[in-house]
């Protein structure tokens, strides 16, 4: 679609969605008109099938596991809202200092709140923990059919052994996040959003 | 009583008869230049025109909106995210664990996630299939983002427009066109009944020129033709990024060319059957098109004849709209023949000629291109260009792409257009998979010893 994009999204919601967010005036509505030619059924939600139809996503090994990010717990549709919720945890970090809006307490693309995102791709079951048989099956869809059994096994045992620190041989969050200290997760989980 | 009726009745006589001389004088006035292949030069006045209302219309939207104290939508063509220079994957990964250690890390997974997302926000393939957005307003209600900041001064000048183009200019583009369709089957018709070979095919030129020429006015197309020193010669095939089905009347324009499609029913069947009768076409039955050998023998049996005009063929497949050029079918560049390029680049502000065919039909698509304001386009005939030696087919046809990509200012893409209602094939995400191993692994043996092992269990 893209006409009438900014129409329909109403002034207050542009608010609503800037207070919880960060994002820009300029970059909800342009983000809007992205929602609504993402979005063929023309009922306001994205579908998972809606989706797959973009082909760099469809090829990448762990767009499955992307797409469900975007989806809360047991649904199957997602309004803008909750597109932009998801989208926010990728704003560059620098940006909260441009945003004279206050940002909430802890801002969606917060460092931590960047690592959950990616601990909640690992975490297939939402029970906090990345478990062997998680990481195992999330290494398979990353890998393909390239690495033998064996091997893919070493490498999660290996994984768990150096993450874990409190011997429940499954990788909890705190964990995860002290794994991932040194990396510059701030500008490896950034996209750089046009003003 | 019966007075007054009488004097409105004398009226309406008259009105009508002004109306109707009136018709019939415009008709004439741009039949006959097109019949003789002259040209008055007014389409480029009004083309002129239109330009300074339409940058008068985007400034009172702008001012109407600054009153407001609102911000104005404005659709950026470069993108929502400035995107990182391609690097691949297995850069990224190298770049995130440094060079020396090549095992498995929990981070691999922010690289994945990071283009998943860019990709959701802005991808290549899913904006080609959408008509363009525009920086400023061109009148039409259909490309407008900003109802709210529209003065009345402004809806005045939009709703006059509203009746020049549905009252005036619809009516007479729709007659123009039925009177190139008629002339088309009656005078092809009759050129296919004379006898001599050489006589035939001069007038059957004559013809499909005037009855095009008629069709650019029915759609006030205005087209400007670069190095028309290179155009398409007898005995090779013309190769052209495929925007519309208009796309066939602004080369035929210009040039006579060989079409190739499906047969169709209805009037498009009456047509092509006509056609066929004063010059060679290559039209397929359904069934006959998916078999890609017979296509090839036809195509080859064609470009064989020198006395045949050049086939005109769109490799692309489908309509894509006119800001990239997608992966083209390498079936026509198999055929061994001269391939002729051609680039065509439409003006989006008078009126957006990429045809969404999951939006709208074929007639619903015409009678929008009728009330639009103009066509306008460019057309730039290539050199034309030989497979060389050691090239594949397949890589010939990315060399012509790529020709025309530039030409054109339009974005080169290795995405197959048949994305548009297919879903992308899996082998490109096992590619992936399969980069990402070697990334892992640090080289090769360890992958092909599973693989073997794989192949001897089966």
């Amino acid at each position: 679609m893209g006409s009438r994009a900014s129409t329909l999204l109403r002034e207050e919601e542009i608010e609503e969605i800037k207070k919880e967010t960060g994002f820009s005036h300029s970059q909800i509505t342009r983000l809007y008109s992205r929602f609504t030619s993402l979005d063929k059924g023309e009922n306001g939600t994205l579908s998972r099938e809606d989706f797959q139809r973009i082909p760099e996503l469809a090829i990448n090994p762990l767009g499955d596991r992307i797409i469900n990010a975007f989806f809360p717990e047991g649904e199957d549709q997602v309004n803008f809202r909750g597109f932009m919720r998801t989208l926010a945890h990728f704003r560059p970090i620098e940006d909260n200092e441009k945003n004279k809006n206050a940002a909430p307490a802890e801002p969606l693309n917060s460092r931590t709140n960047k690592l959950l995102f990616a601990f909640r791709l690992y975490d297939l079951d939402r029970d906090d923990k990345i478990s062997r048989d998680e990481l195992l099956q999330v290494l398979r869809m990353m890998v393909g059919v390239n690495i033998s059994d064996e091997q893919l096994g070493s490498i999660a045992d290996r994984t768990i052994q150096e993450a874990d620190t409190n011997g429940d041989a499954a990788i909890s969050f705190n964990e995860f996040m002290k794994v991932l200290e040194k990396v510059d997760v701030e500008q490896k989980m950034s996209i750089r959003f046009l003003h | 009583m019966t007075w007054s009726v009488f004097f409105t009745d004398s009226l309406l006589c008259r009105c009508v008869g002004i109306t109707v001389t009136l018709w019939w004088t415009l008709l004439i006035f741009i039949i006959v230049p097109a019949v003789l292949g002259v040209s008055f030069g007014i389409r480029s006045f009004y083309m002129r025109a239109l330009l300074k209302i339409f940058k008068w219309a985007t400034l009172r939207m702008e001012i109407g909106a600054k009153e407001k104290n609102e911000e104005l939508y404005k659709p950026y063509s470069n993108g929502i995210i400035a995107k990182e220079p391609t690097v691949s994957l297995q850069q990224e990964m190298q770049a995130l664990r440094g060079f020396a250690s090549s095992e498995f890390e929990l981070a691999d997974i922010l690289c994945f996630s990071r283009r998943g997302v860019e990709s959701i926000v802005d991808d290549e393939v899913t904006k080609c299939f959408s008509a363009q957005e525009l920086q400023s307003w061109n009148l039409l209600t259909r490309s407008n983002y900003n109802f709210r900041h529209i003065s009345l001064r402004l809806t005045v000048v939009w709703g006059l427009g509203v009746l020049l183009r549905y009252g005036v200019m619809l009516p007479l583009r729709v007659a123009l066109a039925t009177t190139g369709i008629i002339l088309l089957i009656v005078l092809s018709t009759l050129v296919g009944c004379l006898p001599e070979v050489q006589l035939r095919s001069k007038l059957s030129e004559e013809v499909h020129l005037m009855c095009y020429r008629i069709f650019v006015r029915a759609l006030t197309a205005i087209i400007t033709y670069h190095n028309q020193e290179n155009k398409p010669r007898n005995g090779g095939i013309c190769v052209a990024n495929h925007t519309t089905p208009i796309d066939v009347i602004i080369l035929a324009n210009d040039g006579c060319y060989s079409l190739v499609g499906q047969v169709h029913g209805g009037l498009m069947g009456l047509l092509q059957k006509a056609m066929v009768k004063a010059s060679s076409h290559i039209w397929f039955e359904r069934s006959e098109a998916k078999d890609r050998h017979l296509v090839a023998k036809r195509l080859s049996d064609h470009v064989a004849d020198k006395n045949k005009q050049p086939i005109l063929i769109f490799p692309e497949g489908t309509c894509v709209n006119n800001t990239s050029v997608m992966m083209f079918k390498k079936g026509s560049f198999q055929v061994g023949c001269t391939v002729y390029p051609v680039a065509i680049k439409y003006d989006p502000h008078f009126g957006d000629a990429f045809w969404n065919s999951s939006k709208f039909g074929i007639v619903t698509y015409l009678l929008r291109m009728m009330s639009s304001w103009a066509i306008v386009c460019s057309v730039w005939y290539l050199p034309p260009m030989n497979r060389e030696e050691r090239e594949s087919a397949a890589e010939f046809a990315n060399r012509v792409k790529s020709a025309i990509a530039s030409q054109g200012g339009l974005v080169d893409l290795v995405w197959d257009g048949g994305l548009k209602r297919a879903k992308v094939k899996e082998d490109f995400k096992k590619e992936q998979q399969k980069l990402y191993s070697e990334v892992l692994v640090g080289d090769q043996d360890m992958g092909d010893q599973y693989r073997k092992q794989l192949l001897e269990e089966t």
